[in-house]
């Protein structure tokens, strides 16, 4: 953060530790609680994703990495990759409502999926929607003067970011769901969102490459904007492949080959 | 013997009843790897094309992003529904290949003729003439395309059910 600009590296290197073990924490002892109630064990890999995705999220915002960011638009870029694109996927796998849902008891967890069918929440689960702030906002952040103004105000700063990644998650899991979710939209409907969010991002990167944000220099613009379109391929074939194993899964013959239908 | 005979009935009408996701895993495998391989060999390797140029319209942008995103998902889903049609027994290599060269054939004639010299997203080489290559590009598409409408013509499910009552 920003008002942390005069510390000294080791405190905000402890700084970052330790928020991330807190957080680590809270999902070990939810896992436990969880493991305790249900006879069905709680993934390990699900423990090592959500620590990977905290780790990826606090480093990009807070600490030495996050500081570097603000007059490197590389660095900041770098950030943006991990906590736009692969924390949210390693998140949605860790699967967070879920294991919060069987930690409660079971008339406060009736309420809260109760809420999460609230048409507020159909909202911001909808693949659209959620394309559509992610990706839009991205837009509105680079092609304006909001990137100029975010490095000088820590309020403007910390919203900026805590949007990217919620933006990011919901779209993650609106696509690819391990978790509960209230509507669970058809594959052929999902895979038009993705395909167009895909390609709105791959046009925004090239867009950079030519039109700096404003107080970025040109040649930082065209490494950041490479940054962006080939390190958004690797996160974007990771979503692919989810989602097309989530397909094939789905659509697997049940009662004899050939009485199933596409999506 | 029964067994082996309800297993080739079951595969005869798996292959009437999923001719089009033979023909349309086979297209989008066809367009996939030919963007891939434009992707890997020209951009990458050889270094012919650009990543951008200065010439490139917002149109020539807008349409490569949706080509770019379009290929990752096409090659990564077409695999995946090849291997649905191998689970499924109803996969007609002919017609897949068909597809696939209709696939590959149709992107590389338009990435050749509306990209490259329509919308001047990049071209083939940045060269003093360019025409063998835009010739050689171009003419490889279109065999490609006239070798897919045949595949397709023979694996037409009409012809198929000609040589099955036979």
């Amino acid at each position: 953060m920003h008002s942390n600009n005069h510390l000294p590296e080791p405190i905000l290197w402890l700084q970052l530790i330790a928020i991330c073990m807190i957080a680590i924490g809270l999902y070990l002892i939810a896992m436990v609680i969880s493991n305790r109630r249900f006879r069905k064990s709680w993934s390990i890999w699900k423990v090592f994703s959500f620590g990977i995705g905290v780790v990826f999220i606090f480093s990009a915002s807070i600490g030495p990495f996050a500081i570097k960011a603000h007059s490197d638009f590389y660095a900041h870029m770098t950030n943006h990759l991990l906590m736009g694109m692969f924390a949210p996927i390693l998140i949605a796998f860790a699967s967070p409502v879920t294991l919060v849902l069987r930690v409660l008891n079971v008339k406060t967890a009736r309420r809260v999926t109760e809420w999460m069918k609230s048409w507020p929440m159909l909202l911001l689960t909808h693949p659209l929607f959620a394309a559509f702030i992610s990706i839009g906002g991205l837009w509105i952040l680079y092609t304006t003067n909001l990137y100029a103004l975010m490095q000088q105000n820590v309020l403007l700063h910390i919203f900026v970011h805590v949007h990217v990644f919620i933006a990011s998650y919901l779209f993650t899991i609106s696509i690819i769901s391990f978790d509960y979710l209230p509507h669970q939209w058809s594959f052929r409907f999902r895979s038009i969102v993705l395909l167009l969010a895909l390609a709105a991002h791959g046009i925004l990167s090239k867009y950079l490459y030519a039109h700096p944000p404003e107080g970025v220099s040109k040649i930082d613009a065209e490494k950041g904007s490479m940054l962006m379109y080939y390190g958004g391929d690797a996160s974007e074939i990771l979503l692919i492949l989810i989602f097309c194993t989530q397909w094939y899964k789905s659509t697997k013959p049940r009662v004899s080959p050939g009485t199933h239908s596409f999506v | 013997m029964e067994k082996s005979s309800k297993h080739v009935k079951a595969s005869l009408t798996n292959h009437s009843n999923y001719s089009s996701r033979n023909l349309w895993g086979g297209v989008l495998f066809g367009l996939g790897v030919v963007a891939f391989i434009d992707e890997t060999v020209f951009h990458q390797l050889l270094h012919w094309h650009h990543f951008y140029d200065k010439s490139t319209t917002d149109i020539g942008l807008v349409s490569d992003g949706l080509f770019h995103a379009f290929s990752w998902f096409a090659t990564i889903g077409s695999s995946f529904m090849l291997a649905d049609l191998h689970r499924r027994q109803a996969f007609v290599i002919k017609r897949w290949i068909g597809g696939a060269l209709l696939g590959g054939g149709t992107f590389q004639l338009y990435d050749g003729t509306i990209q490259h010299k329509l919308m001047q997203i990049h071209q083939i080489r940045y060269i003093v003439d360019i025409t063998p290559y835009d010739v050689v590009w171009n003419i490889t598409a279109l065999g490609m395309i006239i070798a897919a409408y045949f595949l397709l013509k023979n694996t037409n499910i009409r012809s198929e059910e000609h040589h099955a009552f036979k």
